[in-house]
């Protein structure tokens, strides 16, 4: 990290973006106190994470890793998923409820008593999810919640982060799928070699193609297809991002006197 | 020639009431890249398995019928033997990666083949240039980040130059860039060492244009099976709950709207000239 800005907002949601080794997992165990900065600082809830006890951020700071292997032990599902609550010191039938609710949310309650080791890549990372939310933290980070994760399996992922920001959750995702980064957030961060190169709308951060460039990533692909179009139409815009928007614009290329 | 041929097998892991992949039938031809996606859990892993060995070799279960790989059945064949000519790279880079740098984790794989150490060196240095990590040479595989550590594990396993390479979701963990990169990796070894090469992918907006053939899985069993431009606008495919591309849905907008784009595009490029050529038919 080098000279890193950035303040989210309490019930921000927001993604983070950049190539591989950019920073993006160091800048998020910042947030919850693994990592103290060496030079600057960094506050969470008022917090300052160099005198604040990990144990102590972690109530509030929740962060699923990128590698649920990293953070599965425990002999069956329901066993990790009520480990951090009893750590907390919940008492049995709020731990269950909890439990219980966690389970149903990830769609993982034929698993309850399968040892996590036996299911698949996505499903571990479900487990991983599931025992984060179960202790219900203000702040929720995930570090690449839809690797190995089928198509309704993301939509579910996003369902969940559209639960938690209703509940008023500061959400804060670091993420390589474009596609799912563009569908899901209104402000996108991207991160290369450890310093911020764009911060914002994702049809703003999607269109700047220096930054991109930078952080190794690409745009969504309908903002690819205009950015193409564009080169022969000048009328396209390149801020395009859903399927409807650009479909409409081709619309009115092929056919001017069309009013809508 | 075919490389592998599938017949009616099915299996079933031990201590599991379900099984896993049943009634696969397919022949695969050399040179073929082809992708097999479906939802999670519907059984595109443990076909994999099979291929390699790992089924029946390493996880045991009721197996049905005949996986054939070069002519060799699988469930007679010892995997050492069976690694000589197939590989794979896993979704989680981790469960492969062990030694101390990324230059001898390449060479392990080399030094087991045999190879006289020049060779070693040849393709070491052949395949860090190809996958882009020679500045990480020194460094210890379990200090990089994901994507480079998988960038480590596709190197080291193509550094064996394998007949059939299996990479089960090898871009999990990459930035779009170096995943189009993977993809791009694949196109020149399958030309210039004729590698059969089986992806499993979720992303197919990434992938698809790179295939030759999409195999979608669905509890356990193959229900499509074609090119890309043949699979992808089927309306079973989105209600299976596969991922299509945004360039397809945006094809299948405009047909709807009367705007008919004939070949369906699989890259932004394509579509421009899709939309082009269209705009120039309209003016004659």
């Amino acid at each position: 990290m080098n000279g890193v800005n950035l303040s989210v907002r309490s019930g921000e949601k927001i993604a983070i973006m950049g190539e591989n080794g950019a920073g993006k997992t160091t800048l998020i165990k910042h947030i919850n106190g693994l990592l103290k900065p060496t030079r600057g600082e960094v506050k969470v809830l008022g917090y300052d994470t160099k005198k604040t006890p990990v144990s102590l951020l972690a109530r509030h700071v929740g962060l699923v890793l990128q590698n649920p292997d990293h953070q599965l032990f425990a002999e069956t599902v329901e066993e990790e998923i009520a480990f951090a609550l009893r750590n907390f010191g919940y008492p049995d039938d709020i731990v269950k409820k909890r439990v219980e609710w966690a389970l149903n949310v990830m769609d993982l309650a034929r698993y309850r008593r399968t040892s996590p080791f036996l299911l698949s890549g996505g499903e571990r990372k479900r487990v991983a999810i599931a025992s984060i939310l179960s202790y219900d933290p203000e702040i929720v980070i995930f570090d690449e919640p839809t690797t190995g994760q089928d198509y309704l399996q993301k939509q579910k992922i996003a369902q969940i982060l559209n639960l938690l920001s209703l509940q008023g959750k500061t959400i804060i995702v670091v993420t390589h799928d474009i596609e799912f980064a563009a569908e899901n957030f209104e402000r996108i961060v991207v991160l290369s070699r450890g310093t911020i190169v764009a911060d914002g709308r994702p049809e703003d951060v999607f269109s700047d193609i220096d930054a991109i460039r930078k952080a190794r990533l690409l745009p969504p692909q309908i903002t690819a297809c205009a950015i193409e179009l564009q080169k022969h139409y000048p009328q396209i815009n390149v801020k395009t991002i859903s399927v409807d928007g650009l479909c409409q614009q081709i619309l009115k290329l092929v056919n001017p006197f069309l009013s809508s | 020639m075919s490389v592998i041929e599938v017949e009616d097998f099915s299996f079933k892991y031990e201590g599991s009431d379900f099984w896993a992949v049943k009634n696969i039938n397919f022949k695969l031809e050399e040179g073929e890249l082809v992708l097999i996606t479906g939802p999670s859990g519907c059984g595109k892993s443990t076909l994999c398995r099979a291929f390699n060995g790992l089924i029946p070799h390493f996880y045991s279960g009721e197996y049905r019928g005949s996986v054939r790989v070069l002519g060799h059945e699988v469930k007679e064949t010892p995997t050492y033997e069976l690694a000589r000519f197939v590989s794979m790279v896993f979704q989680n880079p981790e469960n492969q990666l062990f030694a101390s740098t990324v230059e001898r984790e390449i060479a392990f794989g080399l030094e087991n083949l045999g190879l006289s150490r020049d060779e070693i060196r040849e393709r070491l240095e052949e395949v860090l240039e190809i996958i882009g990590i020679r500045d990480l040479r020194k460094r210890a595989p379990f200090e990089l980040s994901g994507g480079q550590q998988q960038k480590v594990a596709i190197a080291s396993v193509i550094a064996m130059r394998p007949k059939i390479l299996i990479m089960d979701e090898p871009t999990a963990n990459l930035d779009p860039v170096s995943a189009l990169e993977v993809f791009q990796l694949l196109l020149k070894l399958r030309r210039e060492l004729s590698m059969t090469i089986i992806v499993v992918e979720h992303r197919l907006e990434l992938i698809s244009s790179f295939v030759d053939r999409i195999i979608v899985m669905n509890s356990g069993q193959i229900v499509l099976d074609g090119s890309p431009r043949q699979i992808l606008v089927l309306p079973e495919v989105q209600r299976i709950g596969i991922g299509v591309p945004k360039i397809v849905l945006l094809c299948k907008r405009l047909r709807e709207k009367g705007v008919n784009i004939p070949s369906l595009p699989l890259t932004p490029e394509e579509f421009a000239e899709e939309v082009n050529r269209y705009r120039t038919r309209q003016s004659y």
